[in-house]
């Protein structure tokens, strides 16, 4: 096998071409690249990049296939463990997982295995799914509601999908309730399809659905059915994936102004409703030329390009810490960077400023300074005095955090919620205060990563699975 | 698929939507709303539940003709379905013997204000009903209100019936009598001038807050309003909030954040029907 060390980089479009439009900015590999690339791993008899990933894919194994040219055996290997490979290959944060811990990593570079990941979904979609073969398989798979047992699951994000589908391929008969008028949660309103493209999150929730899961849109529990409501409806288990959707804000002067949006507005009037196609979607959004996102997450990083992409001219991050603390994934980092989007670091918006039409004119900021370490081991900023300066802009994206959604458990008592609004639970079986009740993902764990979500979902299947077997 | 199984006019650019939706039914009280989507393209917006049908599994909706998605709306007919419909969103009010009540309701309004005159008086109260609008025509529920009503009063912006004036004027005369609580739903101008004139007698007083929303359900901001010193939500902390402390000014600027955005969709809209309300219903 190749030892070599330089891997081959995502094939990409040029940064000018692609703020034109939302199209995705990676092109993926091709099968020679994604052959090559496979090549370097050096099927480490203990392979530490499996402990780096949260479902535990068998890396080396998965790679090994498509060293071979196997690609249908490389997903089926990945699609055991994971059941969204072509979104994880794209949105998870590989370079603080497996890659982070690959042993290639201490000699050059790690395997990309976020890369091959999304090529062999991406190649099985190209390949199988147009011929049906793949799908109709698992269609046919003879234990689809075979236990004859309901289960209800809350949310449609990627702790409820994942859940889902591991009950369904156990024989449960799962129902997804989800309040937004599509599937997918953060997948379908956060993340902008130039990162993860519509058509990728059509399929992957299509491969759910062929699993056998019945997912009801429009539905907000709390509000049309209650949990009680859901056991009555004769649902045995019930998993909670309502995800993380409250925005935070900085509570300060001039916040409420126009043009001041919190990031899941935003990006769900672009990603969800579509307005960047505005005037033929009828969702509008109002972006001006000088956009500044506040934070420094995926979330941020998306608003900023996203305004690029809708016609800005100017495009800054204001973060108060500097960039190595950034925590949005490096590649996002990389790509807004080459966009031309500009990062003002060690700074901390503290006031708008409205001009007469009760629009946002002017920030006005101060610099920040990096001290000891706080709690979560991230130097503390802190503010240099007399340093406040102006910023002219005309729009903000507020990007600092989301909270776990409220309205469910404000409108369940019985469920425990902790200081930061996460929903208490069992830390080995994630079930909640109540019996049969379980909860994964960002509810529990506060904005996190797709893939945690994922883990979650597919622990609680598990506890559920024994829940009823037990019952 | 939610089926319209009525749409028609109530008074000029007024029209009453029947929808079915049992789930929704079952569970809507008071001053609770929905958000619907007519299609694909479409945009979500909030509207009131006036009125429930159990028995039919049905809401009926009242709503005013006044930007490209109400028009088109207005196009739809029975039979023909809409996309999303999600429900019920917000807090119920909070219904109980409170004792006299003055109940106002300004423009399309009024039909936010019916479902808490039916529950008011079943609780026992006393209801004192002001219907306020520009003129004679716009009126709608007038009877149903009324009937509901121990005192009912009308007025008209061109005196074209009822008293001429605001709702306001005739507040300032029955605010002598000893008054429990007022409920005012309207235009932003017309709550704000009715807390004007309750708020130095300190009468309680509640209003129903119209703010521009995505998801309705908390996830978003656009609704936003300052209430003292805290912002709210008004699709899940609200709709309704004590009308003493909400930032009236700022929510007058917030309401009209997409309003070029809104005018160059219904221009489109205009133009693609020659400027004509649907003629079907
Ligand atoms: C803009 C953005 C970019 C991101 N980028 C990345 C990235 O690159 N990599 C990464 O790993 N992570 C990323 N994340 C984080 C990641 O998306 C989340 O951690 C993950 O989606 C959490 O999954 P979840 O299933 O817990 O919740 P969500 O994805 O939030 O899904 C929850 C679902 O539940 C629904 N719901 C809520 N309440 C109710 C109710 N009462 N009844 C019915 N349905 C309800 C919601 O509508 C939603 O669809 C990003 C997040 C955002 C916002
Ligand atoms: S650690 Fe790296 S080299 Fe070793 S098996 Fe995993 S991917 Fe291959
Ligand atoms: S409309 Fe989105 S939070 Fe109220």
């Amino acid at each position: 096998m190749s030892k070599e060390l330089v891997r081959k980089s995502m094939p990409q479009r040029k940064a000018k071409e692609r703020i034109g439009d939302f199209q995705e900015v990676n092109l993926g590999y091709t099968e020679e690249q994604a052959i090559l690339e496979a090549k370097r791993c050096l099927q480490c008899k203990k392979p530490l990049c499996i402990k780096g990933c949260p479902v535990e894919i068998d890396i080396p194994k998965m790679i090994e296939y498509i060293a071979k040219g196997d690609f249908i055996g490389a997903i089926k290997n990945a699609k055991e463990k994971n059941a969204l490979p072509a979104i994880c290959g794209r949105v998870c944060p590989q370079e603080t997982q497996c890659e982070k811990l690959c042993i290639l990593k201490h000699k050059g570079q790690p395997v990309a295995i976020g890369n091959l990941e999304r090529f062999i979904a991406d190649w099985e979609a190209s390949h199988t799914t147009n011929s049906k073969e793949y799908n109709n398989k698992e269609q046919s798979e003879p234990n689809r509601g075979a236990k004859g047992i309901k289960i209800a699951v809350i949310g449609s994000g990627p702790a409820g999908l994942t859940c889902a589908a591991d009950l369904a391929r156990m024989g449960y008969e799962v129902t997804i309730f989800e309040s937004l008028s599509e599937p997918g949660g953060v997948l379908r309103y956060g993340i902008p399809p130039f990162r993860l493209s519509r058509g990728v999150v059509d399929r992957e929730i299509e491969y759910i659905k062929n699993l056998g899961v019945d997912i009801k849109v429009n539905m907000l529990i709390g509000q049309i059915k209650s949990l009680n409501n859901l056991f009555a409806e004769d649902y045995k288990s019930i998993f909670i994936g309502t995800g993380a959707g409250l925005p935070r804000f900085m509570n300060i002067p001039g916040e409420n102004l126009n043009n001041v949006y919190s990031a899941n507005e935003f990006l769900t009037r672009i990603n969800l409703m579509k307005a960047f196609k505005f005037p033929e979607y009828d969702t509008p959004i109002a972006c001006g030329k000088k956009v500044a996102a506040i934070g420094a997450g995926n979330v941020a990083i998306d608003s900023a390009r996203c305004a690029l992409r809708l016609g800005a001219q100017e495009v800054s991050i204001i973060y108060r810490r500097s960039e190595q603390e950034m925590p949005a994934r490096d590649e996002e980092i990389l790509h807004a960077k080459e966009e031309g989007v500009k990062l003002f670091l060690l700074t901390l918006p503290v006031e708008y400023y409205s001009d007469e039409k009760g629009c946002v004119k002017k920030a006005r900021c101060i610099k920040m300074e990096l001290g000891e370490p706080d709690g979560s081991g991230r130097r503390r900023p802190i503010p240099i005095e007399n340093s406040d300066f102006e910023m002219d802009i005309d729009t903000v994206v507020v990007a600092i955090g989301q909270s776990p959604n409220p309205l469910l458990l404000h409108s369940t008592p019985e469920l425990k919620v902790a200081k930061y609004g996460n929903l208490v639970v069992d830390e080995e079986s994630l079930e909640t205060g109540i019996k049969g009740v379980f909860a994964g993902g960002d509810i529990i764990s506060g904005a996190a990563t797709v893939i945690e979500a994922m883990g979650a979902g597919k622990r609680a299947a598990s506890s559920i699975d024994n829940f009823l077997a037990k019952k | 698929m939610f089926e319209i199984l009525v749409n028609r006019e109530l008074a000029p650019g007024i029209k009453l939507l029947e929808v079915k939706s049992p789930d929704i039914t079952k569970k809507v009280k008071p001053g609770q709303f929905i958000v619907l989507r007519i299609n694909e393209k479409g945009e979500r917006i909030p509207l009131t539940v006036a009125d429930k049908h159990p028995e039919r599994g049905s809401l009926d909706i009242i709503y005013q003709e006044v930007g490209k998605t109400t028009r088109e709306l207005g196009c739809l007919g029975k039979g023909e379905f809409l996309l999303d419909l999600v429900g019920p969103l917000g807090k119920p009010g909070e219904i109980a013997k409170y004792g006299t009540i003055i109940l106002i309701g300004g423009g399309v309004g009024i039909a936010t204000l019916f479902p808490y005159i039916k529950a008011f008086k079943k609780a026992g109260n006393k209801i004192i009903s002001i219907l306020g609008a520009r003129t004679k025509e716009l009126f709608f529920l007038e009877k149903e209100i009324e009937n509901l009503s121990d005192e009912f009063y009308i007025t008209t912006d061109d005196g074209s019936y009822g008293k001429k004036g605001f709702v306001t004027d005739l507040l300032k005369d029955l605010t002598e009598k000893k008054i429990d609580l007022v409920l005012a739903v309207g235009p932003l101008v017309m709550m704000k001038a009715v807390r004007q004139i309750t708020k130095p007698l300190k009468i309680l007083t509640w209003v129903s807050l119209n703010t521009i929303m995505l998801d309705g359900t908390g996830m978003c901001g656009s609704c936003r309003v300052t209430v003292g010193d805290e912002v709210k939500f008004a699709c899940v902390d609200g709709p309704e909030f004590q009308a003493d402390k909400v930032d009236f000014d700022e929510l007058i600027f917030r309401n009209q954040r997409f309003s070029k955005e809104e005018a160059i969709s219904l221009n489109i809209y205009n133009e693609k029907c020659g400027n004509k309300r649907c003629p079907k219903n």
